[in-house]
């Protein structure tokens, strides 16, 4: 198994009590891997760090083999990388057709740009639907709809996933993870998901890593973290 | 009743250029949560170079377009060098360095032109047409009303119906965002800056020839006037920014004609007052009473 | 670690420190014999710039109260200055010729209409904040010059009015040096102003103010009453900007609209930015930078060859350009911008 991306020793965060403490993982290509753990773990701090928006005191991420010191947010859609942040990200303000658009802007091919736009909209049919209306009047699995349309609008190879599943009724987020697993067996997307929702998160995912007060504690296939009773009990809480 | 007439055309063409001023603020103020009050200056640094290139060639449109051109540059590069500087902790900061700014602009332009008031010529002729024997526009009313409408027309398109105007109001909504759907926000701000001064640079150019004259100071009230215009309609919309200044337009008219030009200034300055107690977000906000 | 008793203090050795209004009052004395010292040694030109320091020291130390303790960016000062300078004008043409009195009623009279026109401004902007509060105080300064043009007979527009200000009192000789009375009575007012604004800030309106400033929300659940902070710390620097507007009156003998533009205003928000907001000390800096700056640039365009026409564009403007790139600077190279150049706050001691 390639790894797609490999965080290494990656500190976030100055001073004595740092956000993000040596962490190191490795996300194979075509794989879903799940980061869990308590709120303040750290996880969100990682997801930002990995697309850029925060900038490490230590350590690397490098995607692909490439370093990613020094790319900017704006280049990292560029690069195949897709980041869907806490709260989803929906421009309230744009209609969703226009939020869908703005995903693909950057794409020099527009014919396949158009192509994208209208795979989207037949994957999320209720997107479809209301094309022309502004995003905050949509409901909340609407906005994750359109949050996730966007990202895939550029075809992403890893796409960053914060916490999908909040807010959200169970079936709607069944449906979400069910789509994941579709995207990565028909696509071969790699998938890095942040949840709360640990038993969601482990029904798809291929890899768990846990995180608690910055670090890792915990690195190990999906289906030992649902089975192992010990392992469950130490760090998921149930 | 022809007085009145007369008073409304005049009004709504000063207003069309009111209304392309506080475009210009709105433009800014929506994109970056400050208020350019450095709009007026640069307005007229750029008109004085217009009219000196108009002056060396002989042609008023050349040193037009090289005004408009100047306010395009002048906003980019305020943008770049200054005020993509600006902490954003507070919301007095960029007032302050604006106003930095207006000490700077008018200092040069005083030392490089000196004080006196200069000419500035207007392209077509201030008299007022007469239909019905009642006094209406003039050439350079309709030239006024014509080239605002078109830059209103052109701006809205830009915003709703293109790939840039997309970019640029989701960088301004919502940035972070944005800069992870690839958008080069920071190239965005630099561009909305650059709009924004050359509309404001156009205003100039068609406000100046109505007044004293050419001067580090002369478009100081149109400011504040354009100012108390975005803040009536709402310094969020830019529909309220046209309406705004539209209504500035016809209170000063009717004031000036009806009770004298002196009294005219603190017109505005009671509409102001009035708009900030009352309705500080403005009459077309989304929002209630905000909380300024 | 163990708690520490207090050191024990020989009671006969302990020497109560003085109350503070007393500190106060020490200052103000040991100023002032500076002041009256200086004057005797200074040349009338420098008296005379000295006691334009002292007038600007008035205004700048009410308006950094109100911007840096309060938090209100105010852009109206020039404009109430001027309500401070034309009210001494018509007052001493009223009476003129009946005393040294008149100029006392004079400038109190100035301060008065001030405070009234601070406190319609205040009212009108105590709910108001960052940029509306600016563009309102904007407009005052703007379109005040306006209503002097208005009122054509009382005002005389753009000519303006001579203040009569009678010579100095003949008790102090007849050839007393007429700028040693000019700096004497702008000092006057000056430290008159200082210890009365140190004093209110130390007590509870102090506390007021900067609550209001850090915390709004906080300060009202704290049951401070933020409209009326707001519109007292507007008039309390109202009151001091026509002490300095009346002041400037005297000193000029004469006022006009343009001697009040919107570019003073500006410089006054300068001057207290670079002098450090908030700062009573910072504000003697920036008044003393207000008259410096341009005699500075004054004795530059003096001494390099050019037509006197371009020596008069280089005099009036240059300062103008150098304030204003002064406080770009000053307030991008400030981290955290206008919150950082507040001094910060200094360890009460036990």
């Amino acid at each position: 198994m390639t790894a797609l991306l490999a965080a290494e020793q990656l500190t976030v965060g100055y001073g004595a009590a740092p956000v993000l403490h040596d962490v190191d993982l490795t996300v194979a290509a075509g794989s879903i891997t799940a980061v869990l753990g308590a709120n303040g773990a750290g996880k969100t701090t990682l997801l930002r760090t990995l697309s850029g928006l925060l900038r490490p005191a230590a350590g690397r991420v490098v995607l692909d083999g490439q370093d990613l010191r020094g790319v900017k947010v704006e280049q990292m859609v560029r690069r195949g990388v897709a980041h869907v942040p806490e709260g989803r990200g929906v421009v309230t303000e744009l209609t969703v057709d226009e939020n869908l658009r703005l995903g693909g802007l950057w794409r020099r091919d527009r014919a396949d740009a158009r192509r994208a736009l209208d795979e989207v909209y037949g994957l999320f049919e209720p997107l479809a639907r209301r094309r022309r209306f502004p995003g905050h009047q949509l409901s909340g699995g609407e906005r994750q709809m359109l949050a996730l349309g966007r990202a895939l609008i550029g075809r992403p190879r890893l796409l960053l996933l914060d916490e999908p599943s909040l807010g959200l009724a169970p079936r709607v987020t069944a449906q979400i993870m069910g789509l994941l697993r579709t995207l990565r067996d028909d696509t071969g997307l790699t998938v890095l998901l942040v949840e709360q929702n640990v038993r969601s998160a482990l029904s798809v995912a291929d890899t768990g890593i846990v995180m608690a007060l910055g670090r890792v504690v915990a690195n190990a296939d999906a289906a030992t973290l649902r089975d192992d009773e010990e392992m469950r009990h130490a760090y998921l809480g149930f | 009743m022809d007085r009145f007439v007369f008073l409304t055309f005049d009004g709504l063409s000063r207003g069309a250029v009111y209304a392309a001023f506080a475009l210009a603020l709105v433009l800014i103020w929506r994109a970056t949560r400050i208020v350019n009050f450095a709009q007026g200056a640069m307005a007229v640094a750029t008109a004085y170079v217009g009219y000196s290139v108009s002056a060396a060639t002989g042609s008023y449109w050349l040193g037009f377009a090289v005004a408009v051109l100047g306010g395009l540059l002048l906003g980019a590069v305020t943008e770049r060098v200054v005020m993509r500087f600006v902490d954003h902790s507070s919301p007095l900061n960029g007032v302050v360095v604006a106003l930095g700014l207006v000490l700077v602009i008018q200092g040069v332009l005083g030392m490089i032109y000196g004080n006196e008031f200069r000419p500035a010529e207007a392209p077509f002729s201030r008299d007022a047409f007469t239909v019905g024997g009642i006094a209406l526009l003039s050439r350079f009313d309709l030239f006024v009303f014509g080239t605002v409408c078109v830059v209103v027309v052109l701006l809205a398109v830009l915003f709703t119906r293109t790939p840039v105007g997309l970019r640029m109001r989701a960088s301004a909504f919502a940035p972070d965002v944005s800069r992870l759907l690839g958008v080069n926000v920071g190239g965005m701000l630099t561009l909305g800056w650059a709009l924004a001064a050359a509309v404001g640079s156009l205003a100039g150019m068609l406000v100046l020839p109505t007044e004293l004259g050419l001067h580090p100071n002369a478009m100081d009230i149109v400011f504040v006037s354009s100012f108390t215009a975005a803040v009536v309609g709402g310094l969020d919309s830019a529909i309220g920014a046209v309406a705004g200044g539209l209504i500035v337009g016809l209170l000063l008219s009717y004031v000036s004609g009806y009770l004298g030009a002196t009294v005219a200034p603190i017109a505005v300055l009671l509409l102001l007052v009035v708009i900030l107690l009352g309705r500080p977000g403005g009459l077309f906000s989304r929002s209630a009473a905000r909380a300024v | 670690m163990s708690v520490t008793l207090a050191p024990k203090v020989d009671a006969g050795l302990r020497v109560p420190r003085p109350a503070r209004r007393h500190r106060y009052l020490l200052w103000t004395i040991a100023a002032a014999a500076l002041i009256v010292a200086l004057t005797y040694l200074l040349p009338p030109f420098r008296n005379y710039q000295l006691a334009t320091v002292g007038a600007y020291l008035c205004v700048t130390a009410g308006l950094t109260v109100l911007t840096g303790l309060n938090g209100q960016l105010s852009l109206g000062h020039g404009a109430l200055m001027a309500t401070g300078a034309y009210t001494v004008a018509l007052v001493q043409e009223a009476l003129a010729g009946r005393g040294q009195w008149t100029l006392l009623i004079a400038v109190l009279a100035g301060i008065a209409v001030a405070t009234v026109a601070g406190g319609i401004v205040g009212l009108a902007a105590a709910r108001l904040r960052g940029p509306y509060l600016a563009g309102l105080t904007l407009a005052v300064a703007v379109l005040v010059p306006a209503i002097a043009s208005t009122f054509d007979q009382t005002f005389n527009s753009d000519q303006g009015l001579s203040v009569y200000v009678d010579p100095p009192p003949l008790a102090l000789g007849a050839t007393f040096p007429y700028e040693r009375w000019q700096a004497w009575l702008a000092w006057a007012g000056a430290l008159l102003t200082m210890v009365l604004l140190a004093t209110l800030i130390r007590g509870r309106f102090g506390r007021s103010l900067r609550a209001v400033r850090d915390d709004e929300a906080a300060a009202r659940i704290a049951g401070v009453n933020v409209a009326r902070t707001q519109v007292l710390a507007f008039v309390v620097s109202a009151a001091c900007a026509g002490l300095g507007g009346a002041l400037f009156a005297v000193l000029a003998q004469s006022v006009s609209p343009g001697a009040f533009p919107l570019s003073l205003s500006l410089f006054l928000l300068m001057a207290i930015v670079i002098g450090g907001l908030g700062s009573l000390a910072g504000a003697v800096w920036g008044a003393v930078l207000l008259v410096a700056l341009p005699a500075l640039t004054h004795s530059v365009t003096d001494s390099i060859d050019v037509s006197p026409a371009v020596a008069q564009r280089l005099e009036g403007n240059l300062p103008l350009a150098l304030f204003g790139v002064t406080l770009i600077v000053v307030m991008l190279a400030a981290p955290g911008g206008i919150a950082s150049l507040r001094p910060s706050r200094r360890r009460r001691k036990p």
